[in-house]
């Protein structure tokens, strides 16, 4: 079953082929606002769930860490399609599977992510994939769209998109969220896209074997341009194939029931 | 005990900080609701035998939440002040965040009345600062306090303007009372549900930064020192609120802080380890270990006055929320003696005498109330303390209606074990004894 408590496209109907591809019975549940506003507790919402007998739940919520709550009331695998700006885990596969597929490895590769790093899900679940499977990251940001905290750890950061450009194999540019308040701190789209924004210009200074990522929707002309759209570096339509094929993936492990 | 027995409690050490003793051969002789000197009182009709107990007086938890009048659901006068006698408090100052916000004396009364006919602790009321908490015109603070208001507080609404801050602090400067305030600068809390920080980026929940918190307590402090009115600061959370007081306490404006247990015992870290689960959820939230580490030195070195728990109870359902959505607030009435013990005595932070002083002559000074410790004459109002007893927090056990606290399942060490207000026990042996209804002072 899929449970939608926020407006999402892409990620809903890939998850729903997914499901059908596999021959699984999909349901679609979405609620305009959230449980919450209904007055619904989140335990009644997993008790009702759990009544419908369905075999696998995949939460997209606005809060974070909602899917975490539900599966600890439930006994069927619970699915994180997105939560606040906590993770979205199988964008994150996709993004592996993406980069895979180009490079044929993951590990030594330069991953340089882009954009409002405080108030984004892909940008966590990206780094800490793409970390884990031994690849380098640098965060790209101004400073009010980094976590704070991030100067006493490892990870690398800096507000200057140029000089990452020649070193990078990955760019991975997020969407400019412009209904999670986040502009705030940020002068305009205009300031952004001069500064942050993958231009013409700016994707020719990256080497010719680097990839370009937007994990969609794209906002053209603020933080990705049309003509960068549609250089054959940028993969983005790569990522949405991908998308239905991770997802399936995930189904498959959770409810296959068949090792390896 | 009956009317015109005598008691007397022998044996135990009897640390009282109301008169700077800390006594191993003191017995403590109680009749007709008062102590009362041996010489008085040469037959007892019940000796209770407490060696190996400590004997404190009066224990004041000056910020707690009762609900009542309007969220009774979540507590009431009458639970919360169960969960205070069984935690071993015998006196409370309750906020007035209630539904109505407590800003008439007509309220103040009634708070009051409700509290003496439950009888089990002293339930000092706290009036609201402005109308309705809404920090647009001050409430009637003489009149309030000529009902019995021990403080004024908006507790959960920061006083946002400064300029309504000087006028209340200007103007209470007229009152033996003082302006008690949540600082936070909403601006820069907004939206936050967690403290900003690695916590917080590893869970993808909206933070709030120390600034927002002591950027407010260095204003008010300036307009301390500018209006000369009383001012605390409750449940302070950072290095610079913390500086601020030092320099409030240096400059000698009539500045007093506060800290909460739960700042003092647990870090951010705690997040990770509960989840998404909203026990964690409190306001100002849980900071990182070196914030702790540098409150626990402020309280050591004297620049804190007050211990309390900002008792802020919630129904389940409430906390059964998705994080960002849930309420702050946790119960803190009943382990609050036990955390004290924990965080400060055990870890020889402070003497039994300091640590203890945070919950007697601290907030006893804030709230002007004068009392005299154990002295003949005085209110018997004590508490007896288990120092070595090793337990497991289980909110199943509490009296309060919210069940919440992120202290579940910690082991603390020592423990309240029984309760005198006016004489009557309130509390013995875990268990709260209703029927008592106390001396009104």
């Amino acid at each position: 079953m899929n449970l939608f408590f926020e407006a999402s496209t892409r990620t809903k109907t890939s998850f729903e082929l997914a499901g059908k591809y596999l021959g699984a019975d999909v349901i679609n549940f979405q609620s305009r606002g959230s449980s919450v506003e209904k007055g619904e507790t989140l335990y009644d919402t997993a008790l009702n769930i759990e009544a419908m007998a369905v075999d696998l739940l995949v939460v997209r919520h606005p809060a974070s860490g909602v899917p975490e709550q539900l599966s600890r009331y439930l006994n069927i695998p619970v699915v994180n399609a997105g939560d606040g700006f906590h993770e979205h885990p199988t964008q994150g596969l996709l993004d592996l599977m993406t980069v895979w597929e180009a490079k044929q490895r993951l590990d030594r590769l330069h991953v340089v992510i882009v954009g409002d790093i405080l108030h984004s899900r892909v940008a966590r679940s990206d780094l800490w994939g793409f970390q884990t499977m031994g690849a380098e990251v640098t965060l790209v940001a101004p400073p009010i769209w980094m976590p704070d905290w991030i100067g006493s750890s490892d990870i690398h950061f800096t507000a200057n998109l140029a000089e990452v450009l020649a070193s990078a194999d990955v760019i991975q540019v997020l969407r400019i969220q412009k209904e999670r308040r986040s502009m705030h701190g940020m002068p305009s789209e205009q300031e952004y896209r001069t500064r942050w924004g993958i231009t013409r210009e700016v994707a020719e200074q990256l080497r010719p074997d680097a990839l370009i990522l937007h994990p969609g929707p794209q906002n053209r002309g603020v933080e990705i341009d049309s003509e960068v759209m549609a250089r054959t570096a940028t993969r983005v339509l790569d990522q949405v194939e991908n998308g239905v094929a991770v997802r399936m993936a995930v189904l498959e492990q959770l409810l296959g029931g068949h090792d390896g | 005990m009956g009317n015109g027995g005598v008691m007397v409690v022998r044996g135990a050490r009897v640390i009282d900080p109301y008169r700077q003793i800390d006594s191993r051969d003191e017995d403590v002789w109680i009749a007709d609701g008062h102590i009362v000197s041996p010489a008085q009182a040469v037959s007892p009709s019940v000796v209770v035998n407490a060696s190996h107990l400590w004997l404190v007086p009066r224990l004041i938890d000056m910020h707690v939440h009762f609900r009542e009048p309007g969220q009774t659901w979540k507590e009431t006068i009458a639970t919360g002040s169960r969960a205070a006698a069984h935690g071993g408090i015998v006196a409370v100052a309750a906020m007035p965040n209630t539904e109505p916000v407590v800003d008439t004396p007509e309220l103040v009364e009634w708070v009051q009345h409700r509290g003496q006919a439950v009888g089990l602790v002293r339930v000092l009321p706290l009036g609201a600062i402005t109308v309705g908490s809404r920090g647009e015109e001050l409430a009637d603070l003489y009149r309030m306090h000529q009902a019995g208001a021990v403080g004024f507080s908006d507790d959960g609404n920061p006083v946002s303007s400064a300029a309504m801050m000087r006028a209340a602090l200007s103007y209470a400067r007229t009152l033996p009372a003082a302006v008690i305030n949540h600082a936070q600068e909403r601006s820069l809390s907004e939206g936050g549900v967690v403290h900003e920080g690695r916590c917080a980026h590893r869970l993808g929940l909206a933070g709030m930064p120390e600034v927002a918190e002591s950027s407010m307590v260095w204003r008010d402090v300036l307009l301390a020192g500018l209006t000369g009115g009383r001012l605390h600061e409750a449940h302070l959370s950072t290095m610079a609120s913390v500086e601020a007081i030092g320099y409030a306490k240096q400059h000698h404006y009539r500045v007093t802080a506060e800290v909460t247990p739960h700042h003092l015992l647990l870090n951010e870290e705690v997040l990770l380890q509960w989840g998404y689960d909203p026990v964690t959820k409190v306001n100002p939230p849980i900071r990182p270990e070196a914030t702790r580490q540098a409150l626990l030195k402020a309280v050591q070195s004297g620049l804190i006055d007050v211990l309390a728990s900002d008792h802020a109870p919630h129904h389940d359902d409430d906390k059964a929320k998705p994080y960002p959505e849930a309420p702050f607030g946790i119960s803190g009435l009943e382990t609050i003696v036990a955390a004290l013990m924990t965080a400060l005595v055990q870890p020889g932070c402070m003497s039994p005498l300091e640590a203890f002083g945070l919950m007697t002559t601290g907030p006893d000074r804030v709230l002007g109330l004068g009392f005299p410790g154990l002295r003949a004459g005085a209110l018997a109002d004590l508490t007896l303390i288990d120092p070595q007893k090793v337990w497991t927090v289980d909110p199943d056990r509490f009296y309060s209606l919210g069940h919440n606290t992120p202290l579940a399942g910690m082991q603390l060490r020592g423990q309240a074990l029984a309760t005198m207000v006016g004489g009557q026990w309130t509390m013995q042996e875990g268990e709260v004894l209703d029927a008592g209804l106390f001396a009104v002072s």
